[in-house]
């Protein structure tokens, strides 16, 4: 009688259990898919549509077609901001993939207090652009900082004025912006290194052929998905770079340190330009598009192709 | 036994708050502001309590950050989402930029009753109004063409106050000479327009820059004065230590105090860091007219503009307007800010010599019509053409390899182009 009655409940709990099985990821899934779609992609497209608008103050329902668009790439400002991008967006990532490889490439010929080197060389990451930009700009203020140190030194003729340098200024954001990210793109190397297998290394060795020709013709190049990602992380930190600037210059002097980040956010909040400030927006988004989407597509189809 | 009466106490003390809440939120004002700083502070517990007096809840909204950029960013947040507060403080255009949008209410029952046309000078009212209506009520105005002076560094040097520009850089030689910078100055945008609001008064007189930055007249804009503006600009340049980038204005201002610079250009907020630092006026500071611009006086006005509200509110927002433009307030506020009422009918004798000196010319100012909205503060030209000027400004101020005429030019184009 027991196991009679008990083998319908028996097969229903198992159903229910099969059934939260298949169901359980999307349910748990289910609140941040909403979130994104309202949160990213929905406010994506009421960006784009205020930006074609007449939009000042508050958003006004007016369409302007691509006068926004003409009146931002007009701008003075929008030029600066885009020189700058450039001169910024290469050597930041340049510089700090050079000096992350080469840190842990150092890091990785099995020295003692490994760890501890590394923590230090990962630590800026953990810090936010706004201290950073803070302790830099302290730090390169010809009155306060490097500057009057070495002059306290007695070395009076050093001269390192760049941040209050209308030319210079955007080279010192290059400084800040390389001392926080190297340490984290030698943290992708290092993982990358140890990943490759050290036989064939050895292999190479016995060959007679010499370390540095290992590292340049067997090591780096294995290395390319790291470089990869390494890449496409930094060019996006890179376009959306924007407290760091907030904090290290304020965008001065002048306006010579103006980014598109700084831009948009001066148009749409300050300068009661609301269209302006979207349609910026939507030009930075498509920039950053321009780069995930094709780095998107060959993730998703990068095991395909790999598996015949 | 013990527990559930802990309990039920406790439920008892949470429903008695909800009660007092509720009570609180039915005469209540809510009030955005970004008067965060001591001195500003202490003015504004004035109205806080004169509100009380009246009967009404005071809900504060500080939201901290100078020129008030980021309290901004949160009504345009709160205005979208349908839920503006009673009242914001609110500078020049910005007002009207909210009366168009057809957000702001009618004060102009109150403001009849009370007659503040009669008191409320027209250069002034002139933003509290839109199309005829009063919008906002005017709590201060502040002047915008002076100079600080350290007194300990100018009697050192023998130094008096300059009349002419030309004085102002002997002066500033002088000073240099002795070791101490001549004038001290922040490298940001707004305050690179402050100076510009005195350097083209000083170049043109109060006709001409009504001309160009207040009827923004291509004519005026493109002229030899105003180059001369921008060269006077440059000068000024020439007489601040190399490192300004980005200071803050207070930074500035203490650098006047503490004897380090012997000059600031700036609004007469800055006396209020004076007044902090234990220093008197005529005692251990100056305060003097920018050079040529005796006479003529530039100002910004803080205002509470009041926003279109349910009926339920409005009784309590009328009391704000109408405590706003008490006179008893206006003196006890203004005294602690280091402003001078917008009223003209508050007596100057608890001022101080500044504030009397400041009161004194805009009387002066108002009858010869040089009472003049300062463009660095959003009082003489809408905001988008200020932000766009503020970029031909700065631009001309750090980099000194674009000449004069060529600002000029740039000028006339940016003014065309945001109109």
């Amino acid at each position: 009688m027991m196991t009679i009655a008990s083998s319908p409940r028996q097969t229903r709990a198992a159903s229910f259990a099969d059934w939260l099985e298949v169901r359980l990821p999307k349910l748990v899934l289910a609140p941040s898919v909403l979130i994104t779609l309202v949160f990213v992609y929905g406010f994506i497209a009421w960006t784009s549509i205020l930006s074609f608008t007449r939009s000042k103050t508050i958003p006004k329902m007016e369409w302007a077609g691509v006068l926004q668009y003409a009146k931002v790439l007009g701008h003075e400002r929008w030029h600066v901001a885009v020189h700058n991008l450039m001169i910024f967006g290469v050597l930041y990532v340049l510089i700090c993939m050079v000096l992350g490889l080469l840190i842990a490439i150092l890091l990785d010929q099995r020295i003692r207090h490994e760890g501890t080197l590394r923590a230090i060389f990962l630590y800026p990451m953990a810090l936010s652009f706004i201290v950073t930009g803070t302790a830099w700009k302290w730090i390169l203020n010809p009155g306060l900082g490097l500057e009057k140190l070495a002059h306290d030194w007695g070395w009076s003729s050093f001269h390192f004025d760049w941040i209050i340098n209308e030319q210079m200024a955007i080279y010192t954001i290059v400084i800040a912006g390389v001392w926080q990210a190297s340490g984290f793109v030698m943290a992708m190397f290092l993982a990358g290194l140890r990943g490759i297998d050290q036989d064939v290394i050895k292999a190479a060795s016995m060959d007679g052929a010499s370390l540095p020709l290992i590292y340049w013709r067997i090591i780096i190049p294995q290395l390319k998905p790291v470089f990869v990602s390494a890449l496409v992380i930094l060019t996006h930190l890179a376009i959306k770079s924007y407290e760091l600037v907030v904090a290290l210059t304020g965008a001065g002097p002048g306006y010579a340190t103006e980014l598109p980040s700084t831009f948009m956010y001066a148009h749409t909040f300050t300068r009661n330009q609301l269209g302006m400030g979207a349609a910026s927006a939507v030009m930075m988004l498509l920039t950053v598009a321009a780069i995930m989407v094709p780095y998107l597509y060959s993730e998703v189809r990068g095991p395909r192709t790999s598996s015949h | 036994m013990k527990k559930s009466f802990l309990l039920s106490a406790a439920v008892a003390l949470v429903y008695s708050q909800i009660g007092t809440i509720q009570a609180a939120t039915d005469k209540e004002v809510e009030v955005v502001h970004w008067w965060t700083s001591g001195g500003e502070a202490t003015a504004l517990k004035v109205l806080k309590d004169d509100m009380q007096k009246r009967g009404f809840g005071w809900k504060d909204s500080p939201i901290a950050g100078g020129g008030g950029d980021q309290a901004r960013t949160v009504l345009r947040a709160r205005v979208a989402s349908g839920r503006p507060p009673e009242a914001m403080q609110m500078l020049g255009f910005n007002i009207q930029d909210y009366a168009e949008e057809g957000l702001l209410g009618n004060l102009d029952s109150i403001a009849s009753k009370e007659g503040w046309d009669k008191v409320v000078p027209a250069p002034l009212s002139r933003f509290s109004k839109y199309n005829g209506h009063w919008v906002a009520a005017p709590v201060n105005i502040h002047r915008t063409n002076w100079i600080w002076a350290n007194k300990e560094i100018f009697d050192k040097l023998k130094l008096t106050p300059p009349k002419t520009f030309d004085e102002l850089v002997a002066v500033a030689d002088k000073i240099r000479k002795a070791g101490y910078i001549p004038l001290a100055h922040g490298g940001q945008a707004w305050q690179e327009a402050t100076i510009f609001d005195s350097a083209v008064l000083s170049a043109g007189g109060p006709k001409f820059y009504k001309q160009a930055l207040i009827d923004l007249d291509p004519k005026a804009l493109g002229s030899k004065t105003m180059e001369k503006a921008f060269a006077q600009m440059q000068k000024l340049r020439g007489m601040m230590d190399p490192n300004f980038s980005g200071r803050d204005w207070n930074v500035a201002t203490s650098m006047v105090i503490n004897g380090k610079a012997a000059m600031q250009i700036m609004g007469d907020w800055a006396k209020g860091e004076f007044l902090k630092a234990g220093k008197k006026p005529n005692v251990d500071f100056l305060c003097f007219q920018y050079p040529q611009t005796e006479g003529s006086f530039t100002f910004n006005s803080d205002q509470f503009a009041m926003f279109k509200v349910g009926d339920d509110q409005a009784a309590g927002q009328m009391q704000l307007a109408s405590a706003i433009m008490d006179k008893g307030f206006q003196e006890k506020f203004n005294i602690a800010k280091g402003s001078i009422p917008a009223r003209m009918d508050v007596s100057g004798d608890n001022f101080d010599a500044c504030g009397k000196k400041s009161m004194a010319d805009l009387k002066v100012a108002l009858k010869n019509g040089s009472l003049l909205g300062s463009f660095a503060h959003g009082h003489a030209m809408p905001e988008s053409v200020k932000s766009a000027v503020y970029d031909v400004v700065t631009k001309s101020f750090n980099n000194l390899q674009v000449t004069p005429a060529q600002s000029v030019q740039q000028l006339v184009k940016v003014v065309e182009d945001s109109k």
